[in-house]
């Protein structure tokens, strides 16, 4: 890989290569954004010797939002898209409307898993099969609760069938969330679900001193599925600081910024 | 002090250069952004120019105090000003009647001599006050000229004129009338269908529109149960908005929410404000803190919009005073603790400067 690696990256095993089937999630909250995560994500994707492909479902921002911040990254969407690498569907005027029937709700995320598949059939057909790495994204996954209308199981329903797409296809979801929603929530939530599915939990949260201009928040990632040399699972915590700029991110562990 | 003034503001970004600046009331941006006038000077500042164009504002109002209808008002007039449509919707019976206590901007001669008359007299003040000021001072009359035209200074006192009002379009809307929030969704589509963007166009001859919504979940509408509706309204609106020439204030009182939906709203929102008012007579923040007699409340910021960058924005300070200078305009300060004696200071030593680090305080909102 030619870019150096940062901790991040580390943390994320992104050093071997990326196993198939992963499924990501990133939460983040009002006062710290997540956003750089998922930007950092489909350049690594992208990056990776022209066999990834990325699908990125959007429900928050336009195109164009992430074509400038992407171009800053030093990679360039609007060339992926033409050659079918990035697939972007924009979602941001999705609504599946109120109805009395339950379908009618679940019809626009049966269309838009539709959509997915579809996507991920083609991918995958274009590639041999040692090569396939095709990462489907979704930002975020609260507005598609709104989206479907606060009805939460369609929305994991959506998610077990883009998860299925997973392990069928060895595609990695990567999933952004704000954990700060379901906090004052009981019971089973959303978030609890999609922790328990994810391989990696990254959490983006503000420094509890507040903001500065120097640490812009924490990161903890917990990587659930390292196996290590005994053959044993375990999961490993990692957690740094970073300061986001314009085209790239710094990572560094706590203290270590003068 | 003439003489200064000049020299610092050949040092400063001449917006008339920029060709887009032609139409009032617009200013480009970093990434591509556009900016317009929120009204009130200061905030403009605060925001890095103004609110962008194509964004949601969220203001979370004080239950029990009408400040958001400060940051409202300016808001709206500063609109009117421009000659820029207005789509403003309450919860009261009659939406229209709110149009009269907008205020009218003070006339830029008037605002000259007063100017001047402020800064002599804060030049007075600064000699044997903190220095620091002294520069905030110079930067804040120097703003003030280069954004005449931009940002009016209002007078709170003085009602904006009947010729401007009636001269512009206006839309009015009760959210009374909208029991399923259907019509108001109509009404804001065909508002801001008439504002289309056109990217990488001439974005010299834009002309901007603005949506005021006043405290959208206030039960007199009677959305109470309709938490999903308001979120799904919220999320087309931001997603029309995105894709035309509009920025929409939205105002709401986060304790009638539930925690969750509250949370779910302010993370829709792409800039973040919150208002409080200041309890009338509280000692001990009247010894914390100074000018604690002008203050009317206090103003935090808690996002600031991430348009086309993923670079979040850090302010020096989140939490500002909001005064009326003069009883009449709206000015924000960042909150200068008063020297504090050390019999009564040492609990606060931690949050000494007002940087951002005062958001621990009790200031907290």
């Amino acid at each position: 890989m030619e870019q150096p690696l940062n901790l991040l990256d580390e943390a994320l095993v992104l050093v071997s290569s990326p196993p198939p089937g992963r499924v990501i999630l990133i939460e983040d909250q009002v006062e710290t954004s997540g956003a750089f995560v998922l930007h950092h994500l489909i350049k690594r994707a992208l990056s990776l010797d022209s066999s990834g492909v990325v699908i990125f479902v959007s429900l928050s921002q336009p195109f164009s939002h992430y074509e400038r911040i992407l171009r800053k990254l030093g990679c360039n969407l609007v060339a992926h898209r033409e050659n079918g690498r990035f697939i972007f569907f924009d979602m941001l005027k999705l609504e599946c409307p109120d109805g009395d029937e339950g379908d009618v709700i679940g019809g626009g995320l049966v269309d838009l898993y539709r959509k997915i598949q579809k996507a991920v059939e083609v991918g995958s057909s274009a590639l041999p099969e040692h090569k396939r790495c095709i990462t489907i994204m979704i930002d975020d996954i609260s507005l598609l609760e709104v989206a479907a209308n606060g009805s939460s199981p369609y929305v994991l329903d959506f998610l077990h069938y883009c998860h299925s797409l997973t392990s069928e296809n060895g595609c990695s979801l990567v999933i952004l969330n704000h954990d700060d929603i379901y906090s004052s929530m009981m019971g089973p939530t959303l978030t609890l679900q999609m922790e328990y599915l994810a391989d990696i939990v990254i959490k983006a949260e503000p420094l509890v001193t507040g903001l500065a201009t120097d640490v812009h928040g924490q990161l903890t990632v917990l990587n659930k599925g390292i196996v290590n040399e005994h053959g044993s699972l375990r999961s490993k915590l990692h957690n740094f600081h970073f300061k986001v700029k314009e085209n790239s991110v710094e990572y560094f562990y706590p203290g270590t910024r003068t | 002090m003439a003489s200064m003034r000049a020299k610092t503001s050949s040092f400063s970004r001449n917006q008339s250069a920029l060709p887009l600046a032609q139409t009032p009331g617009i200013k480009p941006g970093p990434n591509g952004a556009t900016f317009i006038s929120t009204g009130i000077p200061d905030l403009d500042k605060i925001l890095g120019g103004g609110f962008p164009l194509g964004s949601l504002i969220m203001i979370m109002e004080d239950a029990e105090a009408p400040h958001h209808l400060l940051l409202l008002r300016n808001f709206m007039s500063q609109g009117l000003v421009h000659n820029q449509p207005l789509l403003y919707a309450s919860p009261s019976k009659d939406p229209r009647a709110f149009l009269g206590t907008l205020p009218s901007p003070i006339s830029s001669k008037d605002e000259k001599s007063r100017n001047t008359d402020a800064e002599q007299e804060k030049g007075l003040r600064i000699a044997w006050q903190y220095k620091k000021y002294f520069g905030e001072q110079q930067q804040n009359s120097e703003n003030h000229r280069n954004a005449m035209e931009y940002c009016n200074e209002f007078d709170l006192r003085k009602p904006l004129e009947r010729q401007i009002l009636n001269a512009q379009r206006i839309d009015c809307f009760s959210s009374q009338d909208s029991p399923n929030l259907t019509a108001f969704r109509d009404r804001c589509s065909s508002f801001l269908a008439q504002l289309p963007r056109n990217d990488g166009g001439n974005r010299g001859n834009v002309c901007a529109g603005r949506i005021a919504i006043q405290s959208f979940c206030a039960p007199q509408c009677g959305y109470s149960k309709m938490e999903w509706d308001m979120l799904s309204f919220i999320r087309s609106l931001k997603s029309k908005v995105r894709s035309s020439n509009a920025v929409a204030v939205i105002t709401f009182p986060p304790p009638l929410l539930s925690p969750s939906f509250s949370k779910r709203w302010q993370h829709m929102a792409d800039t973040l404000l919150a208002v409080r008012a200041i309890p009338e007579d509280d000692k001990e923040l009247a010894k914390l803190l100074t000018g604690y007699q002008d203050m009317v409340g206090f103003l935090h910021v808690h996002k600031v919009a991430q348009i086309n960058t993923q670079v979040p924005v850090i302010l020096e300070a989140t939490t500002f005073s909001i005064k009326l200078q003069r009883r009449r305009s709206l000015v924000l300060e960042r909150l200068n603790q008063a020297p504090v004696d050390g019999s009564s200071g040492n609990s606060y030593d931690g949050s000494g400067s007002c940087s951002s680090s005062s958001k621990s305080t009790i200031l907290d909102f």
